[in-house]
């Protein structure tokens, strides 16, 4: 294996949290961007074609080891826990955050066509949602959108990687 | 704590109105307000037989939907009347509502089917919540506010003042000493509950002092306070080695 393949490879397996190209080249700082790149789907495929119990994975503009989706049975067993599920209510809030961010509560509360204060309040408590600042509009309601940690715990690399509302309006003529 | 019957399964009168519409196979753009309105009455009716709360919100759609069958009552525009002649369907609003919710609706659908971190996936190393999994701490446990523990204090405090007694020779002793000896034993057995922190101390300083020395820790984010319900039992447990 290519040295430099290593040192990105061992970058990511240290580092807690995404890791992303700008931060490897912090240490490789003699290596093109492209080139880094390049290594990291070379790692990816790598990960994938082995079809072992983790895959590296680009998520929240970084990237990270990731155990694979079809474990998740054993892994809940040694994490002796039940998983933390989110009400629907709370989801529900969180989709028209993500799409319409940033989006001020009265926005969100007439699509949902309920008041979401308290779904809102746990999606702020868990960092999925963050306040993004004000409007300016009489009243300067607060704006909010959703964080790093949504695309983390949703396993998106970016927003962009949702479906987009056209896209989700057409699935619902075709059914 | 008494069980309580859950039954949630609308997230909202728009997610009723939905559903309504679906099981009745209506077309979406020519909703039979009478009907749909008899219905969606019939259910608020049930919902408040059960005991369920039911939000105003959904009283707020009722009045919508009969303002709207009241609207359809009214005999059609004269054709003479050249500037109404394009007058809105009265439904017309309801249905862009429910249109745009219906969206949403599926988009949380399809967020929730991705595989999620700590649901589906996990990641390398200890998170907090197998952190808290470790030390017997449940998900359900919250995390203390300082007021919380002010109020548990003072439960004890003043349940302590009532065997107060005269004493002088009180031994000396430091908030400092009082914070390392907390850290002590809890570096040693890593989570203890309040109560034991105190031991068998019923004397007013050393409550004072202990409940000092937690307020600091907190400050300090060395320590966790859990609850997990209110005048439950309050344990403390080590932040470290996050």
């Amino acid at each position: 294996m290519e040295e430099t393949k290593a040192i990105i490879e061992a970058i990511i397996f240290a580092s807690e949290a995404p890791i992303s190209v700008d931060k490897i080249r912090e240490v490789l700082s003699n290596v093109e961007k492209t080139e880094i790149a390049r290594h990291l789907q070379d790692l990816v495929a790598e990960y994938e074609n082995r079809w072992g119990g983790f895959l590296l994975q680009e998520v929240a503009g970084g990237f990270q080891f990731r155990t694979r989706p079809d474990l998740s049975s054993w892994m809940t067993k040694l994490m002796r826990g039940k998983p933390a599920m989110m009400s629907h209510a709370a989801m529900e809030t969180l989709a028209v955050i993500a799409y319409k961010q940033p989006v001020v509560k009265s926005e969100v509360d007439r699509i949902r066509g309920v008041d979401v204060g308290s779904s809102l309040k746990s999606l702020l408590e868990k960092k999925l949602v963050r306040i993004m600042g004000r409007k300016d509009v009489p009243g300067k309601p607060i704006m909010y959108g959703t964080t790093k940690k949504f695309l983390e715990v949703f396993n998106l690399k970016d927003l962009s990687e949702l479906p987009t509302l056209k896209e989700l309006k057409d699935l619902q003529e075709g059914t | 704590m008494g069980y309580e019957v859950k039954l949630d399964i609308f997230e909202g009168p728009l997610d009723l109105l939905l559903y309504l519409i679906k099981k009745n196979e209506i077309d979406i753009y020519d909703i039979p307000i009478a009907l749909i309105t008899e219905q969606y009455l019939e259910h608020l009716e049930m919902m408040r037989y059960l005991n369920l709360d039911v939000a105003g919100e959904y009283l707020l759609l009722a009045s919508t939907l009969i303002h709207i069958k009241s609207k359809m009552l009214l005999p059609a525009q004269e054709e003479g009347d050249e500037e109404n002649e394009e007058e809105e369907d009265p439904r017309a609003e309801l249905v862009k509502q429910l249109l745009d919710y219906q969206i949403f609706k599926d988009a949380a659908m399809q967020l929730e089917q991705r595989p999620l971190l700590e649901r589906d996936i996990f990641i390398r190393g200890h998170s907090v919540e197998q952190q808290d999994a470790e030390t017997g701490i449940n998900e359900t446990d919250m995390e203390l506010s300082v007021f919380e523990l002010v109020e548990a204090f003072y439960r004890i405090f003043s349940a302590a003042g009532q065997k107060e007694l005269m004493e002088i020779d009180v031994e000396k002793m430091s908030l400092t000493d009082r914070i390392n000896e907390i850290m002590e034993r809890l570096s040693e057995k890593k989570k203890l509950t309040f109560a034991e922190l105190l031991g068998d101390y019923s004397d007013r300083r050393m409550i004072l002092y202990t409940f000092l020395a937690l307020l600091e820790l907190m400050k300090l984010r060395m320590i966790r306070v859990y609850q997990a319900s209110s005048f439950g039992v309050i344990r403390v447990v080590l932040a470290a080695e996050i």
